[in-house]
């Protein structure tokens, strides 16, 4: 097994990981944490799969800096978001809420 | 552009761009949007006038536009379109006055003239569109103008009768879209072409054209009142006076007529409807509406009712002639087009009048009502008279030639039918004629608006139009056989249909 | 015009992002004029990218001379042209609209944030959009998809308000896990071809690798979820109907179009050979969206809620086009002539809603007697809006549906024929639902609040042009026609 398809396989693991995070709990923080798991696991894929064949290919690099910058972001607004929310009305999950009130 | 060209458009620019005007203007210009209605209308008739001499003399008159490939928005005004434009446009300028008189002093008036303005030129639409494409495009429009009118008073019964309308008439609208994409997506566009396009198809589609035919006339059937899609029309009636008058009895009504006219002659051509089995179906259905409508309306005690069963029955007449496959009946129905409009809208005007001067909604409150309003009385009279087939009346000469055109087939049944029918509609119109001719007057009329006596019963803006209306009922029954009569102009129609010699 | 410095592309996404950080710095009041006058100029570049289209075929431009595989390409065919055509026009409306709407006496308490935020994050949204168009491989379209999401999620949450921050967070959550399926998506092709340009991939073949299936399937489960494909409609409703209505007005006509359209893209390019077996799935989900969001629509309470469902609805249409799809064209024309006049006329029909918000201080279906029918310009825009929706003719959504039902007939396909008839009247129930309201006599005359002209105007234009549109389809599939730059 070559070492990128080991990191390709364990970005897997991360990925499906991060996906059931952020559907199954129901703490907002824990979903953000989640995202953050699963984004690192497609970058994971992405590099892995892209050495198979034994150089290095830049273009993924360049990819996966893009994606953490961009991942950095969405981190930061979700968590500016959930401060807001709790502010505002002391909870830290989503409502079960039906949509129309 | 050429004048063949322009003139179309401007039949049709007549009353939208007054329309759209009055929109804008505020509620108390009163002056302004009495000019821009009556302006638009005399000029509508000019136009009209101007396109009835040429047709006559033989040009034609077309305008189109692609939208699609291979679909065009398309306008032709032949002999046909202007049957129904003519007739259109004069009651237009008749109910336009009658309008202005009704509706003095009341909330909402520039909405009201606005959509009526819109109603008229979605009519034109439908009577001049060259295609089935055009004929939907303004049958559609034609709804959705009508709506805001029938909801006009705002009550929970105009709320309620609006849906139903809604209800039926885009239900039709859907039945109508689908039959002609289907037809499209067989033969592609079809122009309407005297004596239909579609049997050179192959004997193969029969059983689809069959499903179309009964789609298209499933959809244009709503509007044209085919029992059993009637059910909007009785309703419709808590619209103000002149909505029913112009709208519920010519326009609407008869744009789904002229549909079923335009999709039997001019897509199926009336020959091969018949090679498809198609027309006696039809004519049963029309039978079965004419006798149907008549019953009903015997039932009814609220007067606008009873004319709304009676507009449900008499529409069918029409239907009926075109199913009648011979020239014969086709001038029959054609000349009801004409004629059951101006009869119809004549009893509309005065249900109006009562309603306006005396506060009788219901037949059972009518009685003396006569001496109390002679003239109007009088029209209504000569109306009701019409609509029963009397001598020397409109309605004496569209059954004189439907029942020929039947006899001329030998369909001994549809003469039944035509005798029936006209049984039934002594029964339900003389007994008015009874009561407010020649019972006594009540002590007090429900809600009495003026004192006014004698022949200077109501105002002269509501009295005048049943008035001239019901002396054309007299005058196209007398002079039927002059050169301009409707009667004159379905003959015309029919020889270029059949291209032969018609009587 | 062979200098790069004049090409058109490039500056649809430099000009609105330069204004957005101006606005950023100066404040609302400069801003929005800088804003309009922006988004001007971007409507004007549009035009004439437009006009070079049909002259001279797709475009392609290499931003910084570099190209592709490192650098980034820009490319324009007719497909991306007339979904940057709407996305000028409607923002451009939108945002004359914004600036009457955003006050300081805002009467529904989104007044203050998301006055002082509006004009960066649209200026963010619409560079993000136009990007998405420009786009040309799959990677860079990731990158777009994320800051169209951050910047519409922004939007939601800017009026500050408890309902509107939780909705915005759904929405974010839901975009941000959409988003890292479609990135696995892009590293499965990546690993398997070796490169992410849509110009350079294959279509997909039979003896494809599964990695490819799995990122077809990872790519088109998040593009759905981001469209709001029922059933993953549930975080539409609140984002839409409880932002404040300029922001609505964005969200629906436009944003949700961006990921349609890279749906279609992908659905007409790389995955095409997927439609002959799964095409059915978008189209019975869109047909199930039709139903329920009219159904809901029917069911709501409130007006913003009622438009937001029938933007669920009305999307479904843009997935019925899906197993229509041959070569006749006449699917896409379809689903192109949907996205335009649904783009128009929903935020047309936001922004009346919004026009109601104001002048009466209630949403409340029932509230609208006695308000309704005392503006008419409003009640107008918000009927002809209903008619392009309903696909009543002469409207560009009538149009849209003649298309679909012929694509439909010619293939001897009833079933979805029918979905598109029974959609026009369940459409009609819930537009005439509102338009009854407006003809109610009723005695309640609530004291009305004086609304800006502006507003009831621009919502009035909108509606009319998406009406008018159904008598400009030649020039539309015309445009379309135009093909892809080799």
């Amino acid at each position: 097994m070559s070492s990128g398809l080991v990191y390709a396989v364990v970005g897997v693991l991360l990925f499906v990981l991060g996906a059931a995070g952020m559907l199954l709990l129901p703490h907002l923080l824990r979903k953000i944490l989640a995202f953050n798991l699963l984004g690192s696991g497609a970058f994971l894929i992405l590099v892995g799969l892209a050495q198979r064949d034994g150089g290095v290919d830049p273009v993924p690099h360049a990819m996966v800096l893009t994606g953490i910058v961009v991942a950095v972001a969405a981190t930061a607004l979700a968590l500016a978001l959930l401060r807001r929310l709790h502010a505002l009305s002391g909870r830290t999950q989503l409502a079960d809420e039906s949509a129309d009130e | 552009m050429t004048a063949s060209q322009w003139l179309p458009l401007a039949v049709l620019a007549s009353s939208l761009l007054p329309g759209l005007l009055i929109f804008a203007l505020p509620e108390e210009r009163i002056g302004l949007r009495t000019a821009l209605n009556l302006f638009g209308a005399v000029a509508k008739l000019t136009l009209v006038g101007v396109l009835l001499v040429g047709v006559q003399a033989g040009n034609t008159y077309s305008v189109g536009y692609t939208v699609l490939p291979g679909v065009d928005l398309m306008f032709k005004a032949d002999a046909l379109a202007l049957l129904f434009v003519s007739l259109s446009s004069v009651l237009w300028l008749l109910t336009t006055l009658y309008a202005i008189g009704y509706l003095e002093g009341s909330p909402h008036r520039s909405r009201f003239f606005g959509f009526f303005s819109l109603c008229v030129t979605a009519t034109m639409g439908i009577a001049m569109a060259a295609n089935l494409f055009t004929f939907f495009v303004f049958y559609e429009l034609l709804t959705l103008s009508t709506y805001p009118l029938v909801v006009h008073r705002g009550s929970g019964a105009a709320l309620r009768g609006g849906t139903i309308y809604l209800a039926y008439t885009l239900g039709g609208g859907a039945l109508l879209l689908t039959g002609i994409v289907w037809l499209h997506s067989l033969v592609g566009q079809v122009e309407f072409t005297h004596r239909g396009v579609l049997s050179p198809l192959s004997p193969h589609y029969a059983d689809q054209l069959r499903m179309i035919f009964l789609l298209l006339i499933a959809g244009v059937g709503v509007k044209a009142a085919l029992v059993p899609l009637h059910g909007w029309l009785p309703n419709a009636m808590v619209a103000p006076a002149p909505v029913s008058a112009l709208l519920h009895a010519v326009a609407v009504v008869k744009a789904g007529a002229f549909g079923i006219i335009r999709i039997v002659y001019e897509i199926y051509g009336v020959e091969f409807a018949q090679s498809l089995n198609l027309l006696l179906p039809l004519a049963v259905a029309a039978s079965v509406t004419i006798i149907w409508g008549s019953l009903r309306a015997l039932a009814q005690d609220d007067l606008k009712r009873r004319l709304a069963y009676s507009t449900v029955s008499q529409v069918s007449y029409i239907t009926l002639g075109v199913a009648l496959f011979g020239p014969v009946g086709t001038i029959g129905g054609l000349v009801h087009l004409v004629h059951q409009g101006i009869m119809k809208i004549t009893l509309f005007f005065c249900a109006g009048n009562y309603a306006e001067t005396l506060g009788t909604h219901k037949v059972s409150e009518m009685n003396g009502a006569g001496r109390r309003m002679p003239a109007t009385t009088l029209a209504f009279s000569i109306a009701a008279l019409g609509m029963i087939g009397a001598p020397l009346t409109a309605g004496a000469v569209s059954k004189a030639w439907l029942s020929d055109g039947a006899q001329a087939l030998g369909l001994e049944w549809v003469g039944w039918v035509l005798l029936a029918s006209s049984l039934l509609n002594a029964a339900y119109f003389l007994p008015i004629l009874y009561r407010v001719w020649l019972k006594p007057a009540p002590a007090r009329w429900p809600q009495e608006h003026s004192a006014a006596q004698g022949w200077r019963e109501t105002t002269w803006l509501l009295l005048l139009p049943p008035l001239l209306t019901a002396a054309a009922t007299l005058a196209a029954g007398i002079y039927a056989d002059s050169e301009f009569s409707p009667l004159a102009w379905a003959q015309l129609i029919a020889r270029r249909e059949y291209l032969t010699p018609v009587p | 015009m062979n200098d790069p410095v004049y090409d058109v592309a490039p500056w649809l996404v430099l000009l609105p992002l330069a204004w957005a950080g101006l606005a950023f710095v100066w404040g609302p009041g400069r801003g929005a004029r800088l804003a309009l006058a922006g988004t001007a100029l971007q409507l004007l570049l549009t035009l004439r990218l437009a006009a070079e289209l049909l002259s001279l075929g797709g475009r392609r431009h290499a931003v910084g001379g570099w190209g592709a595989p490192l650098g980034i390409d820009l490319a324009v065919d007719g497909l991306s042209m007339t979904m940057l055509l709407l996305t000028q026009a409607v923002a451009f409306a939108v945002f004359i609209y914004a600036r009457a709407y955003f006050t300081d006496r805002s009467a529904d308490g989104d007044g203050h944030g998301a006055r002082n935020h509006f004009w960066p994050l649209a200026g963010f949204l619409l560079a993000a959009m136009n990007a998405l168009y420009l786009s040309a491989d799959l990677f860079n379209l990731y990158v777009t998809l994320e800051l169209l999401g951050l910047a519409a999620v922004g939007l939601v949450a800017a009026g500050g308000n408890a309902a509107q921050v939780s909705a915005a967070l759904r929405y974010l959550l839901v975009s941000l896990l959409a988003s890292g399926a479609y990135l696995l998506g892009v590293a499965l092709i990546y690993g398997s071809y070796g490169t992410v340009a849509l110009s350079a991939l294959p279509l997909m073949s039979a003896d494809a690798p599964l990695a490819v299936a799995l990122a077809a399937a990872l790519m088109g489960v998040a593009l759905l979820l981001k469209t709001a494909l029922f059933p993953f409609h549930f975080w539409l409703p609140p984002a839409h109907g409880g932002a404040p209505a300029p922001v609505s007005a964005l969200l629906s006509a436009l944003v949700v179009k961006a990921t349609f359209y890279l749906f279609l893209r992908l659905g007409l390019g790389l995955f095409a050979p997927l439609g002959e077996t799964i095409a059915w799935l978008p189209g019975l989900l869109g047909s199930a969206a039709i139903f329920w969001g009219s159904w809901q629509a029917l069911r709501a309470q409130r007006l913003k809620m009622l438009v937001a469902y029938s933007t669920v609805a009305q999307l479904g249409y843009l997935f019925l086009i899906f197993p229509l799809l041959a070569p006749d064209g006449l699917a896409l024309q379809a689903g192109v002539m949907q996205a335009l006049s649904h783009g128009l006329a929903k935020a047309a029909m936001f922004m009346t809603a919004g026009v109601f918000l104001q002048v009466s201080g209630r949403d409340a279906v029932a509230d609208l007697a006695g308000v309704a029918g005392r503006l008419p310009v409003t009640l107008f825009a918000f009927g002809l809006a209903g008619v392009t929706l309903m696909g009543l003719p002469p409207s560009g959504g009538f149009l849209a549906k003649w298309l679909l039902i012929d694509a439909a007939l010619a293939q001897g396909r009833w079933g979805w024929a029918a979905v598109v008839i029974a959609g026009g009247l369940l459409t009609a129930l819930y537009v005439f639902r509102v338009v009854r309201q407006a003809f109610a006599s009723t005695e309640a005359r609530p004291p009305l609040a004086p609304v800006p002209r502006t507003l009831e105007w621009t919502a009035f234009a909108l509606a009319a042009a998406s009406v008018l549109l159904g008598l400009r389809g030649m020039e539309v599939l015309h445009l379309l026609d135009v093909g892809a730059a080799s």
